[in-house]
């Protein structure tokens, strides 16, 4: 699973066409900003082998999805988290159970880290009757109430509110919980954002605002929409802390989340964190990713995947094996091939289905 | 020369108040900005400041006195030496001077005269067409829900703004999940004093004052209601709704059906809709069409007190998203409540107000003012209307209303709303497929006029659906 067998697969990957060099836009050195922190913590051996199959998986389950999606069998949007794997588990090493995750559109990842099941993600994704939502609710919305996942929200900001709206549930029951809310460098810039931060440190919410900053919101580049863009300053006209983070390193990313989570879980506010990333692959299934360049891509591919670093962590810092190592790639390229089984064969909802879940029943 | 001091109108709706105290005595001097009474309105109580110099010659209207209607005049003030009993009163009272300037009364008793042709009422303008098949269940033949409550239950005069407020106190005493937040609705006790009181009885945790952010809040609101939680989302009105109006079509109607069933969203969005008076045509639209639209939305607009109370105890229950469409203008009218300790009605079901034989004129919220003011004066010319109050826009209650047209073969509807793809044109609809054999007239709509509000007084009074029009269509449809 090295980084160059990625990019070949990338490069003969039909749905990922060749970006163009001359169409790209200068979007900076993305070498510099991702630059590994010289004394980034440590994890023991154990942390990086949990990190490393939970980061494989999510990775292997994205190619997974692409490929059924040039298949035909996955329909309609398809937003892959590939490259962007360290935040979210980061993130969910720094939690504990109970507290609440919701994302926008670009959510596997999220889903997998919550621990859902990944037959029900992937079968949710080819719209059968098996999926989270039963098929009714596709790439963009997935719910599972057991695994305090909240979606999986098609417009992009709304679960800005949303999230915060868990916080304040969290407060009202003083539950002790923190709601993690997900959200892109592109719908940092929605003006419910601002509101709900607003109303979150006025009234001292349990929320933690992870701004995954993938240089990207679909074709443009960060520079170009944004008029501040160190997005960890984006509260600070409302007292809310926030802090630059390596998202690329699941090191610095679990740290800056522990500390994160303990500010909005002692009672202290919201905070937010900026999750420096990259994403691999285009917004969506249908983008030709010209706004960038081919090197760009690959250089963060092959300098600062946050898969490869933990790899290389493990073998030459806590002396896996490498046949551990791959035996551990195998068992999730079964776990993944198994969804895709599940999901190309698990039969459509019943035609039945049309009407139901529309309302819940006010008698029950 | 003396001077009136006229009643003033302290809010748009304001028809009449209470003159509760008198701050100067007669014979006072006065000078302008000093309080010279208190008035309470149905919503707040409000000084009087004078305006001019001069002395408080004669109070004509004793404090503690109820019911004072706006441009009643209240005193008399006086200039320095002036003989006070020379002082005029009455009759065409010169300029108010010494309190707010008066508005016009909105009378909405005042009907019928200068009613200019409905261009929108007369003619039934659906084609005919093959109707699609019924794709929902729909209830089967509901009788008439007339009692709704035990015969001989003692009933109360209580106003829908009390009504509204009792039925959230209670549903707040009994389930500790609910909660109302919205703009004003704490320490200023509601922009409309529906939520007078519950801060004093439920404490900022439950009654939560908000900045003003209507898409924040109802987002904040649908996300706690995802967690089980029954927030109460107060718009001061819908009109302010339009910047939420995507956390309720898309986060809070739509999650149920995109989660497979796992994600309920319990929630009540709630405020006034619709025009009130002379507040332009961005604080008027009626959006009782629109939100009938979604599915996934339950939508109720009660016209009486007691519905407003046992509807809005139901919404609370519901574990689905309602909006509960308001009316300011009947927010200081009173009705019968019954008084029973836990009066909850079902959503979803229709009223028969009046019964009659020769038509039938269905209407919800204010719409019913009118329509039950046209049925009494058809009665004195011999038309008997039945006239049934929808009570709730989605669900909608269709076999009532095609049960009681199967009977009188004639249908007008009324709404304050616009005539295109309104609740009266999706009843026509409706009619047509389950009733068109049993119809002798074309359905006719009584609507609110298809511009944006107009803000004159003459305007505005023809922009809305009047008691003449609805009498008009229904002769119509009876030939008459």
């Amino acid at each position: 699973m090295d980084a160059a067998k990625d990019a070949g697969r990338a490069a003969s990957d039909p749905s990922l066409p060749e970006a163009s060099p001359s169409a790209s836009i200068e979007a900076g050195n993305p070498a510099e900003t991702h630059a590994p922190a010289p004394n980034a913590p440590q994890f023991t051996r154990e942390e990086d082998l949990h990190a490393y199959h939970e980061m494989l998986l999510i990775r292997r389950f994205e190619e997974k999805a692409g490929q059924l999606y040039g298949m035909g069998l996955i329909g309609g949007f398809c937003h892959l988290y590939i490259g962007q794997e360290a935040v979210v588990i980061g993130m969910q090493m720094a939690s504990v159970d109970g507290d609440q995750v919701i994302t926008g559109y670009r959510d596997h990842g999220h889903m997998l880290a919550c621990g859902m099941d990944p037959k029900g993600v992937m079968a949710e994704l080819t719209g059968r009757r098996g999926g989270y939502s039963r098929g009714k609710g596709g790439s963009m919305h997935m719910f599972s109430r057991e695994k305090q996942f909240f979606g999986g929200h098609g417009i992009v900001g709304a679960q800005v509110s949303l999230g915060t709206g868990l916080a304040f549930a969290d407060a009202y029951r003083k539950n002790g919980q923190v709601s993690l809310t997900y959200m892109g460098d592109g719908a940092a810039n929605q003006g419910q954002v601002y509101e709900s931060f607003n109303m979150a440190q006025l009234w001292k919410l349990p929320v933690v605002y992870v701004i995954e900053n993938n240089r990207y919101a679909m074709g443009t580049s960060v520079a170009r929409a944004s008029a501040q863009t160190d997005f960890s300053r984006r509260g600070i006209s409302f007292g809310i802390p926030g802090e630059q983070v390596d998202g690329m390193d699941v090191r610095t990313v679990r740290e800056a989340a522990t500390r994160a989570i303990q500010h909005a879980r002692s009672g202290e506010g919201p905070y937010i964190l900026e999750m420096q990333t990259y994403r691999y692959r285009g917004h969506s299934m249908s983008d030709p990713a010209k706004y960038r360049t081919k090197d760009e891509v690959s250089k963060m591919r092959e300098e600062h995947d946050p898969i490869e670093m933990v790899r290389k962590r493990l073998i030459e810092m806590h002396g896996v094996p490498e046949a551990d190592l791959k035996a551990t790639d195998a068992k999730v390229r079964e776990t993944v091939n198994q969804s895709a089984e599940f999901a190309t064969h698990d039969p459509e909802p019943d035609p039945a289905e049309l009407w139901t879940d529309i309302l819940l029943d006010a008698r029950a | 020369m003396a001077t009136d001091i006229l009643m003033p109108a302290l809010s748009p709706t304001m028809e009449e108040g209470k003159l509760a105290k008198w701050l100067k005595n007669e014979g006072d001097a006065v000078k302008s900005g000093d309080v010279l009474a208190e008035i309470e309105t149905d919503k707040a109580t409000m000084e009087v400041e004078a305006i001019d110099e001069g002395v408080l010659a004669k109070i004509l209207i004793a404090e503690g006195t109820e019911g004072v209607k706006v441009n009643t005049p209240i005193a008399i003030i006086a200039a320095e030496g002036e003989d006070v009993s020379a002082a005029s009163t009455g009759g065409a009272a010169p300029k108010a001077d010494a309190a707010t300037q008066p508005a016009p009364t909105p009378d909405m008793q005042a009907e019928g005269q200068a009613a200019t042709p409905a261009p929108n009422a007369k003619t039934g303008d659906d084609a005919p067409k093959a109707p699609a098949a019924p794709a929902t269940i729909t209830n089967k033949a509901p009788a008439p829900v007339m009692e709704e409550f035990p015969a001989g239950t003692e009933m109360v005069s209580t106003t829908v703004r009390e009504a509204l407020r009792d039925a959230m106190a209670e549903e707040m005493r009994r389930d500790d999940a609910v909660f109302v937040m919205g703009e004003e609705v704490a320490e200023y006790q509601g922009a409309y004093k529906i939520t007078q009181g519950l801060l004093q009885e439920f404490g900022a945790r439950r009654v939560v004052d908000t900045p003003i952010t209507e898409h924040g809040f109802a987002g904040i609101g649908v996300g706690a209601a995802f967690t089980g939680l029954r927030p109460i989302v107060e718009f001061m009105t819908f009109n302010f709704a339009m910047q939420a109006i995507d956390h309720i079509i898309n986060s809070a109607a739509k999650t149920l059906y995109m989660s497979g069933g796992q994600l309920g969203c319990p929630i009540v969005f709630r405020g006034p809709n619709g025009a009130a008076a002379r507040v332009g045509a961005q604080h008027s639209h009626d959006y009782s069409a629109w939100y009938s639209n979604v599915p996934g939305l339950k939508v109720i607009a009660p016209y009486t007190a007691s519905d407003a109370k046992g509807l809005l105890k139901a919404a609370i229950r519901d574990p689905n998203p309602i909006i509960f469409l308001e009316n300011e203008i009947l927010y200081g009218q009173s009705f019968p409540v019954p008084k029973l300790d836990d009066f909850v009605l079902p959503i979803g079901k229709a009223r028969i107000h009046r019964t009659g034989k020769d038509v039938t004129i269905v209407s919800f919220s204010i719409g019913m003012s009118y329509a039950l003011k046209a049925a009494q004066a058809l009665a004195e010319e011999g038309i008997e209307a039945e006239v049934i109050d929808l009570r709730t826009l989605r669900p909608m209650d269709t076999d009532t209303v095609v049960e009681s047209v199967r009977k009188t073969g004639r249908c007008v509807t009324v709404e304050e709303g616009f005539p295109q793809s309104g609740i009266g044109a999706e009843i026509s609809a409706c009619l047509m497929v389950d009733a068109f054999d049993y119809l002798d007239a074309p359905v006719l709509r009584v609507t609110g006029k298809d511009v944006p509000m107009p803000y004159a007084a003459n305007l505005e009074k023809l922009a809305l659906p009047n008691v003449a029009e609805v009498i008009e269509a229904v002769k119509a449809v009876c030939y008459r």
